[in-house]
């Protein structure tokens, strides 16, 4: 599965992080493994260890298997000003997790991330690729069991 | 195309949506259905319109009616009401003391905003070529690729004043004339669409509400330096933009708009887009170019600049997105029109994005020169409550933070440098009186920390030694001379930095020394933080007069560290107290208070624990 991505590029250095992404968004655990990196390390003849020196400088990689639902709440300044942090506490107590930490039944993983651009009506967060924004402790907790309920 | 006697313009922009506007617009086929009026109702999804506190927002031609605030339930009264029996709904207009307001222009969002470079947001709808076209657009391309040479396109660009929004204003200009200059078989444009400061999402916006607009500019700079390739450098937390500019690039082609010999003027032109996988530090010029090149995102030293040797050892400019979107419209209105806007060395608008305990956030555009009071209480409405304006952060985390002192001054680039703050990419945070500025300065010495690359020493180790002194000064074991230390520090990472990102980080703890000293202070002597804001800088105490021994705060404590009885009334034991704020949430009488300052009990008890060794000594 692995080959047949990489070969939708060109195989030149500068489509590695799109072979990335793609690879990581198209894997149900969303990470990317050391098969991966083997199959991309061959495909573009690119050594691995300037792979995963891509890999861990982006944010946005995992090597580590996530959850079906990634939460990524944002940590930029207008939000914190907004009060993120009651949000991610309120978030580590309804999910049992610390931030980078999956959850047991594998549904969600908390993240932080740098602004989503959605300042006006911050505290944000995003999950898979909906923005959820003006949140409160309240709202997280509706927005979380709704998800649960859908899994 | 048949002709519709309603358009309903309803924001689609990142703002709105979360707010539900996609539900409504749905909904809205609905209900028009159901009405049998569908073919008489255009409805368009635009860009982001503005005031994104105020979403989902919309209006309504040929009126021009701007409802706020607008839920799914709303939808059947808008179509009934207003579609049908003409009759506008007053309750989702603004009110603005007592009055309705039914008309955008006469929002006083809107009122002092001059609208360039966010002309179309909001307005047309961005994946339609024809309504981009419809508003002027590539006129401008036109004009320049068959009646100019291109150093004829620089001159223009030079008249009018144009400096680079990204953050640093340097003037454009001088970056295009460089690579103009410069001889080479290939050189390149980008567009950095790696949204400078946090808190800054105009480039965010502009990408998705008028992605032509970017493209038609971008394509205007690519022929007056001789760019034959182009680049969209946009962050992967902006799927829609991505899809918009793709769009956008397609679209151009199709028609010949972009390709081979365009307008058979000779100029061949094509670009692509890259996205980044978050980086903060990859908005900086070198770093986001080694992005591209599918590296880590380091910077590396300058000189060489990109015009000598950028994208693969070629020379390269790098424009900002907000930049580009204003040179179609300089070229369209002349270079004079566009000077004559700001003030002596800005000129033109700027895009400012207003966050935090500001009534109105949202997306601004306003003349250079417009002063701080203008902008965050005319525009923005004042301030959440009845709170009080105690600071303003300009440029996010690179930038440093205005008080009331300096409402006054006109936001330009030169006016905000002298006063230790910096225009940035435009974000503006607006803090009220319950913010702490030590706690603020520690929040973005830590953000910071996180973002640095590691790869220049000042920056990697500096600013952690700045954030541990931050820390345990908001820890309350601060000491006589961290202050010195703090100025001493910051001033030389801005210094030795390699990048923008180190030379800038130390501003917002330098600005808040200079501005708010006296709370550094009280922080350190008093051991007290004024705002209740540092944890172990206050304390929670029961006032027994008011208390009626109910006994929830003790039931509720995790730390079981509140005792009493009815008849005694209730403490706590401060050496026990986690400051969760349990009690404090739960008194049914509010009882229990917020006190400024370490409680002596902890003091003495800081002091006189054996082994309770200061986790901050060396």
């Amino acid at each position: 599965m692995y080959k047949e991505i990489c070969a939708k590029y060109a195989p030149t250095k500068d489509n590695l992080i799109y072979i990335l992404h793609d690879i990581q968004d198209s894997h149900p655990q969303h990470y990317l493994s050391a098969e991966a990196v083997t199959t991309i390390s061959d495909y573009l003849k690119v050594p691995e260890n300037h792979i995963y020196g891509v890999i861990t400088f982006y944010s946005m990689y995992s090597t580590s298997p996530r959850g079906k639902n990634i939460i990524r709440l944002c940590e930029s300044p207008p939000c914190y000003i907004k009060g993120s942090d009651n949000i991610l506490r309120k978030l580590k107590t309804i999910l049992g997790v610390e931030v980078g930490q999956t959850t047991k039944d594998e549904k969600f993983t908390l993240e932080l991330c740098a602004c989503l651009g959605v300042c006006g009506n911050a505290p944000v967060m995003m999950i898979n690729d909906d923005v959820y924004g003006d949140l409160s402790e309240e709202k997280v907790e509706e927005i979380i069991d709704k998800i649960r309920g859908r899994n | 195309m048949s002709l519709k006697r309603i358009d309903l313009l309803i924001c689609c922009g990142s703002g709105c949506v979360s707010a539900g506007a996609l539900k409504i617009k749905e909904r809205f086929h609905e209900v028009l259905k159901e009405h049998k009026i569908t073919s008489e109702v255009n409805i368009i999804e635009t860009g982001c319109m503005g005031p994104c506190d105020y979403g989902p927002v919309m209006v309504i031609y040929p009126e021009g009616i701007f409802y706020k605030k607008v839920t799914v339930d709303d939808v059947a009264e808008i179509v009934g009401e207003h579609f049908v029996k003409g009759r506008p709904v007053a309750r989702l207009m603004m009110q603005e003391e007592e009055k309705t307001i039914s008309a955008q222009k006469d929002v006083p969002f809107y009122q002092k905003q001059v609208k360039v470079a966010l002309g179309n947001c909001g307005y047309i709808d961005p994946e339609s070529m024809d309504e981009y076209i419809a508003t002027g657009g590539y006129e401008a391309l036109g004009t320049v690729l068959t009646e100019m040479k291109p150093q004829d396109a620089i001159n223009v660009i030079k008249e009018s004043g144009l400096r680079g929004r990204g953050g640093g204003g340097f003037p454009t200009h001088i970056k295009w004339q460089m690579v103009h200059d410069r001889k080479a078989d290939q050189k390149y444009i980008i567009c950095n669409g790696d949204e400078g400061d946090p808190g800054a999402f105009m480039d965010r916006s502009l990408l998705e509400g008028d992605p032509h607009r970017i493209l038609e500019g971008m394509m205007i700079a690519a022929y007056s330096m001789g760019a034959s390739q182009g680049y969209f450098y946009i962050r992967a937390e902006y799927p829609l933009a991505i899809k918009r500019i793709k769009m956008a690039i397609e679209q151009a082609k199709e028609v010949g708009l972009m390709g081979e010999n365009i307008f058979d003027s000779g100029f061949s032109f094509d670009a692509e887009v890259r996205t980044g996988a978050g980086a903060f530090v990859c908005g900086e010029e070198m770093a986001l170019i080694h992005s591209i090149e599918g590296e880590r995102g380091n910077p590396t030293p300058k000189p060489p600049y990109p015009a000598v040797q950028g994208l693969w050892g070629k020379p390269t400019v790098v424009n900002n997105v907000e930049t580009i979107g204003n040179i179609p419209t300089i070229f369209r209105k002349g270079a004079e029109w566009f000077a004559g806007m700001g003030s002596e060395k800005s000129k033109g608008t700027k895009v400012f994005a207003l966050t935090g305990d500001v009534k109105n956030t949202g997306l601004v555009e306003v003349p250079m020169g417009i002063t701080l009071r203008e902008l965050i209480f005319d525009v923005g409405g004042g301030m959440i409550g009845d709170h009080k304006f105690k600071a303003v952060q300009l440029g996010g985390p690179s930038g440093g933070c205005l008080t009331v002192d300096h409402l006054d001054t006109g936001v330009d680039y030169e006016s905000l440098k002298e006063r230790g703050a910096m225009m940035g990419s435009g974000g503006v945070i607006v803090m009220n009186d319950e913010k702490c500025m030590v706690n603020v300065a520690k929040f973005f010495m830590d953000f910071c920390v996180e973002e640095s690359c590691g790869k220049c020493s000042p920056c990697r180790i500096g600013l952690k030694q700045m954030l541990e002194i931050l820390e345990r000064i908001t820890d309350g074991y601060g000491r006589e001379g961290d202050i010195e230390e703090l100025q001493r520090l910051g001033e030389s990472i801005s210094k030795l930095s390699l990048c923008g990102l180190g030379q800038t980080a130390p501003n917002p703890v330098l600005s808040t020394i200079r501005y708010f000293r006296d709370e550094y202070e009280s922080h350190i002597r008093d051991r007290s933080c004024a705002t209740k804001v540092c944890n172990d800088l206050m304390h929670y105490d029961i006032d027994k007069d008011r208390c009626i021994g109910c006994s929830l705060c003790a039931r509720k404590c995790p730390t079981v560290c509140i005792t009493g009885s009815r008849d005694e009334k209730y403490t706590i034991h401060q050496t026990g107290c986690v400051k969760c704020g349990n009690c404090f949430d739960v008194c049914p009488v509010k009882a229990i208070d917020k006190v400024p300052g370490m409680h002596p009990e902890i003091v003495e008890h800081r002091a006189a624990v054996a082994n309770a060794k200061n986790p901050y000594d060396d």
